[in-house]
């Protein structure tokens, strides 16, 4: 864990915020506007070598008015793991698409787009992934109210007292 | 619905069975009979949906056999959540349908949106994209009641005075999207 603290922050000084202590696997935070850096600096590093994106996602924070994005790195050349998050704003949520660095970010980015509305410049694809094209609203925000109805459809089931 | 007096007598002599009866009634025991089902699965109970058409339930003695064409089914079997991505693939195959066709929502998913009522993608039942003719219980029901669903849909069939009913009559215009939810 020191070694890639080392690394990264040689890499990219004194931006970079570290969580260590918390329960959980140790994580970096890393500015949006370092956050393609960040992750190139994470593959091509001889000393992390982070060449397998394992898992991406996103969290709605809006506590902090934020919406992190997520990304769970493994190296299989050193076998070791990491976590890195970027914080963009909730209002007008844009961050840098790691399709360029990991192309199997390609779907987990369209994933991220989809349910919580993150805006990946750079995404050759960017489109849904999982809910159809017409729908409105990203259903994983905290603040997500269920419409009435979808294409007619009600979104509630009509109580005994309706009928 | 049939009188006493309209039902089909099956007269047996040896070697030779014999059937007479209305027109009607005489359709209608080949109708019950031949009860295709379209080979659809939505979640996992589908996978109670394969059971039903293995060896140890055999449906097939009943004549329910499964068809992978919504041209050649008589009944839709509604096995699964539903997501509101899929209705409107599965109000496709339900109007692809030939009448007389039946719908049976297989399970708590299909009947009210089950464990998954509360998404923001599940659709809350099945009967509110098509109409439904048997809501089974279950989270997945067992082979069993599936099959008694299906005996159930020949009840119906039994019951159905199908020829005077489409005979000279215009189709009705399909039931407007969405279907309403009947009394249960």
């Amino acid at each position: 864990m020191k070694e890639i603290r080392d690394a990264l922050a040689e890499r990219l000084g004194t931006e970079i915020e570290w969580h260590e202590d918390l329960a959980g696997d140790p994580f970096a935070v890393v500015p949006p506007g370092k956050w393609l850096e960040a992750c190139r600096a994470a593959r091509d590093d001889e000393r992390l070598s982070f060449d397998f994106l394992r898992n991406q996602t996103g969290t709605d924070v809006p506590a902090d008015e934020v919406i992190e994005v997520v990304v769970h790195l493994f190296s299989y050349k050193h076998r070791h793991a990491f976590v890195m998050k970027t914080r963009v704003s909730r209002t007008d949520p844009v961050a840098d698409s790691l399709v360029p660095v990991w192309p199997a970010a390609n779907w987990y980015e369209r994933e991220i787009y989809d349910l919580l509305g993150v805006r990946f410049t750079g995404h050759p694809d960017l489109r849904r992934l999982l809910l159809p094209e017409d729908w409105v609203g990203h259903p994983l925000r905290k603040d997500y109210a269920r419409p009435e109805s979808y294409q007619g459809i009600p979104t509630t089931r009509p109580g005994k007292e309706d009928r | 619905m049939s009188a006493p007096e309209d039902e089909v007598e099956i007269e047996r002599g040896p070697g030779v069975a014999v059937a007479v009866g209305p027109l009607d009634g005489l359709l209608n025991l080949c109708r019950k009979n031949s009860l295709w089902y379209l080979l659809f699965g939505t979640a996992c109970c589908a996978i109670e949906l394969m059971q039903t058409g293995g060896p140890r339930t055999d449906t097939d003695r009943f004549g329910f056999v499964f068809r992978p064409t919504p041209r050649q089914a008589d009944v839709l079997i509604l096995a699964g959540t539903i997501t509101y991505k899929m209705a409107s693939r599965i109000r496709r195959l339900y109007d692809q349908m030939p009448e007389p066709k039946y719908v049976i929502a297989m399970g708590s998913c299909a009947n009210t949106g089950g464990l998954f009522q509360a998404s923001y993608s599940v659709v809350n039942g099945g009967d509110l994209i098509v109409p439904v003719d048997i809501y089974l219980p279950g989270c997945p029901c067992r082979p069993e009641a599936l099959t008694e669903g299906l005996m159930l849909i020949q009840q119906k069939c039994e019951q159905e005075p199908w020829l005077a009913k489409a005979w000279g009559r215009t189709p009705e215009p399909a039931e407007p999207w969405p279907g309403r939810p009947r009394e249960c």
